[in-house]
């Protein structure tokens, strides 16, 4: 039997895919005993909401421990690195002034005492999020509880998320985080290097029935809850006084207001 | 054929070279998984709580498949509970959960790390642990190598 | 056909070998970015894409630019391109190649990059971006393996192949119109927050991926004896591609520029003061980008005047407008996009040399791959001669 080269390629080529689909075909059809029985559900003290929200009440930020603890508090709980420096830098919630967190409300007439307040600054969970929207495989996605979530196992690390964020709340592992931790939590886990991260508005604390480790270490700096909620402090307080979001101008609707009364108003 | 003869001895060579693996052990008797199911922690549970998640049969087919499961209603769908086929309930958390009891003492283990070698910092790792307990026992013998570990870790009681 | 590839000069294999050794250098260096992760380049929390996704976006636009030969030739019978248009296939098949290695070593975790597949997101744009550049590169496949095969045994390509080639024309238009969405549509980056973004594209693309073309055939002219312009004018045809298509580069450019700084909105003038004056003392991309703006209008004025005709000003004149746009979208539009972030201010990016290894191999790996067809093809032309 004599068979040219393109014959014979052609010949395997179609046994090859002929193999490789009737496997599939038949594993396919082979259901996998999934999980049985199963149900799920969620604990009965988790506290739910469908927009949760933060309003920063700038008043009870006046020490430089107002702002130190509420990052301390944050960071270590979620095992966030410290690479010690800018370049790789990771962080969930910080500090900034008045005229780097506010780029779109300049006031050269601003009190000194606003300029250097310390605003603090973490992931908006935006209710119209840009980040959500790039993300090419959902590692990014929107709770119905309003949050902005992480599923870092699915993360493929390409960072469109964090050149949509406009207002620079991601941040990316660009080394193994492993060792610059200073204390670790065991029960929360740590990330790997490739992935983005960010704040999470603990939800892991939230289906527990407990607040955000930031707002608990604010002692009322922070005040956290759902939106939606007539009565829920958070919606008493953007209701009745004027706050201020960052970038309010490109649509995203950011659910962290904050409280900027100066002077002597809270 | 055109330089047929060459050409199957050379296929002759490849299919040699090819089965080495299984002629050099053929004969050779393989001592399996050195597998201890039991730790200390599942020792002292009541006899009647000793059952994991799911029966044992389904568990060793599907582990895998239900640490998946877990995840995706976790991270994505937010639940924390699950309620196994026999109605009682579970906290979904490799860590919380299924560390608490396959997980072995912090003094036995041998620090010989799969993933994130230098980076353990002393914290001990079930996959690393050279003694038959969990997971390491078998994914080690069948060289499938569980990433869980560059991110997850066991419960508080075994760092010491 | 692929075993022409296997037969050549001393020089073909000098090249061959020494593209090879840079591909072996640059491999050590993405292992050692795949083991540590990338901190080892130059980006930053700040600057988050960089030399990568840079070349990404200059060579979406080459890949691209093979339309400009199907276009004339099988839409409207312009014959003079008949002998070039495999060669455009066989530049933009190594381009979209190099694109898709280039968003691949950018990636945090490459391994994970079937998940864009096993969950498509329908509303990112990055989704759609990886579509049409696979698309692309099939299409170009087919479409180049077929012709050549035909033309090799002397018959028509047959029928089927023609629709196929029509729509590629769309789809050319397609890859860096999407590549442009990706950065158009972010609402906090305010130097691609533009809706000439993708004619911008369209523009430099065109410019800068004919004038490649044409430097190749002139290599082809002198490392065989074939010849894919003898005296038919199709050189000069692309040559006035080239020009026109760098004007309106240039136009475009110009018209951003005016409405950033005519309407004084800070957010939109930022980026653009950090790349031609420097913002905050920080100077980094100034001399760059100047150097682009007058290789640009070298290049232009070289292309107006009669002196086209003169093939070493020509090589100058086209050279001069590759490296502006090489520049342009190479080097600057990316990172000076992330100028100032979202707090106002500026963070400077510079690649680290791991990065820079990386980057080399895999140009390396398209210009072998461009060496490896383009023999071929070449082949299959200096046999049919005989």
């Amino acid at each position: 039997m004599s068979i040219n080269r393109r014959q014979f390629l052609r010949r395997a080529g179609m046994l090859t895919a002929l193999g490789l689909g009737g496997t599939i075909a038949f594993t396919g059809f082979r259901k996998k005993a999934v999980v049985e029985a199963a149900g799920y559900g969620v604990k009965s003290n988790a506290l739910k909401a469908t927009r949760w929200a933060m309003a920063v009440d700038m008043s009870k930020f006046k020490t430089e421990d107002d702002f130190k603890r509420i990052k301390e508090a944050c960071h270590s709980i979620h095992n966030v690195p410290d690479f010690g420096n800018p370049k790789d830098e990771i962080k969930w919630i910080w500090k900034d002034d008045y005229e780097h967190t506010f780029t779109s409300q300049h006031n050269k007439y601003l009190e000194e005492q606003l300029v250097d307040a310390p605003f603090m600054v973490l992931c908006n969970h935006c209710e119209n999020p840009p980040c959500v929207k790039a993300c090419p495989t959902e590692a990014t996605f929107q709770r119905p509880s309003g949050i902005v979530a992480m599923d870092f196992h699915r993360c493929i690390g390409c960072r469109f998320c964090m050149a949509a964020c406009p207002f620079g709340a991601r941040s990316f592992n660009f080394r193994d985080p492993r060792s610059f931790i200073k204390d670790v939590n065991p029960e929360f886990p740590t990330r790997t290097k490739g992935v983005v991260e960010k704040c999470n508005f603990c939800e892991e604390r939230l289906a527990e029935g407990l607040m955000p480790a930031c707002v608990e270490a604010s002692k009322g700096g922070l005040i956290f809850g759902d939106l939606d909620d007539p009565q829920s402090e958070v919606r008493k307080i953007i209701s009745s006084k004027i706050t201020i979001r960052r970038k309010p101008q490109l649509g995203t609707q950011p659910s962290i207001y904050y409280l900027v009364g100066g002077g002597d108003h809270a | 054929m055109y330089k047929g003869g060459k050409i199957i001895a050379s296929l002759i060579i490849f299919v040699a070279f090819l089965s080495i693996p299984f002629f050099y052990n053929m004969g050779k008797a393989n001592a399996g998984p050195d597998v201890n199911l039991s730790t200390p922690a599942i020792e002292a549970l009541a006899p009647a709580d000793q059952q994991c998640i799911e029966p044992v049969e389904f568990m060793r087919a599907n582990h895998m498949q239900l640490l998946n499961d877990w995840r995706t209603e976790v991270v994505r769908n937010g639940k924390t509970e699950y309620i196994n086929s026999q109605g009682k309930a579970f906290n979904m958390s490799l860590q919380d959960t299924c560390l608490s009891c396959h997980s072995t003492d912090a003094e036995k283990v041998a620090n010989t790390g799969i993933s994130n070698p230098a980076a353990n910092n002393g914290m001990s790792n079930p996959t690393a642990n050279a003694s038959p307990e969990f997971c390491a026992s078998c994914h080690t013998y069948t060289a499938v190598k569980p990433n869980c570990w560059s991110c997850h870790f066991e419960p508080k009681g075994a760092l010491k | 056909m692929l075993e022409k590839a296997l037969t050549g000069s001393k020089k073909y294999w000098a090249w061959v070998i020494l593209l090879l050794a840079v591909i072996a250098v640059g491999f050590y260096a993405y292992m050692n970015q795949y083991n540590n992760g990338l901190g080892v380049t130059g980006m930053s929390r700040d600057v988050s894409w960089g030399l990568y996704i840079a070349q990404f976006t200059f060579l979406v636009g080459v890949a691209a630019s093979a339309v400009m030969l199907v276009l004339p030739y099988y839409l409207h019978d312009f014959k003079k391109f008949g002998k070039m248009v495999i060669l455009g296939e066989f530049l933009a098949i190594p381009s979209v190649i190099m694109c898709m290695l280039f968003i691949v070593v950018d990636l945090g975790q490459p391994m994970r990059i079937l998940n864009v597949m096993l969950y498509p997101s329908l509303h990112s744009v990055m989704f759609y971006d990886m579509c049409v550049l696979i698309g692309y590169l099939l299409i170009n496949l087919v479409v180049a393996w077929t012709t050549l095969g035909a033309e090799r045994k002397g018959t028509p390509p047959p029928s089927w192949v023609r629709p196929i080639i029509l729509l590629s024309i769309p789809w050319a238009v397609s890859i860096h119109t999407v590549t442009a969405f990706l950065y158009a549509g972010l609402p906090g980056r305010h130097l691609w927050l533009s809706a000439i973004m993708a004619a911008r594209f369209l523009a430099s693309a065109f410019a800068a991926g004919p004038a490649i073309l044409i430097i190749l055939c002139f290599i082809v002219r002198r490392v065989s004896k074939f010849d894919p312009d003898p005296g038919l004018g199709a050189i000069q045809s692309l040559v006035k591609i080239v020009r026109y298509a760098m004007i309106a580069n240039v136009f475009f450019y110009v018209l951003e520029l005016f409405t950033a700084f005519y309407s004084g909105v800070p957010e939109y003038s930022a980026p653009l003061r950090y790349i031609f004056v420097g913002l905050e003392g920080h100077t980094d991309l100034v001399p760059f980008m100047w150097t682009a703006v007058v290789l640009a209008f070298v290049g232009i004025a070289l292309l107006i005047f009669p002196t086209r005709n003169n093939g070493k000003l020509l090589t100058v004149a086209l050279l001069s407008i590759i490296i502006a746009n090489w520049i342009d979208k190479g080097m600057v539009l990316i990172v000076a996009g992330f100028v100032p972030n979202s707090f106002e201010r500026v963070v400077v990016y510079t690649p680290t040399l791991n990065e820079i290894s990386v980057t080399l191999a895999v140009y390396a790996i398209g210009l072998l791959l461009v060496t490896i067809l383009y023999k071929v093809a070449i082949s299959v032309r200096e046999e049919k001669d005989q």
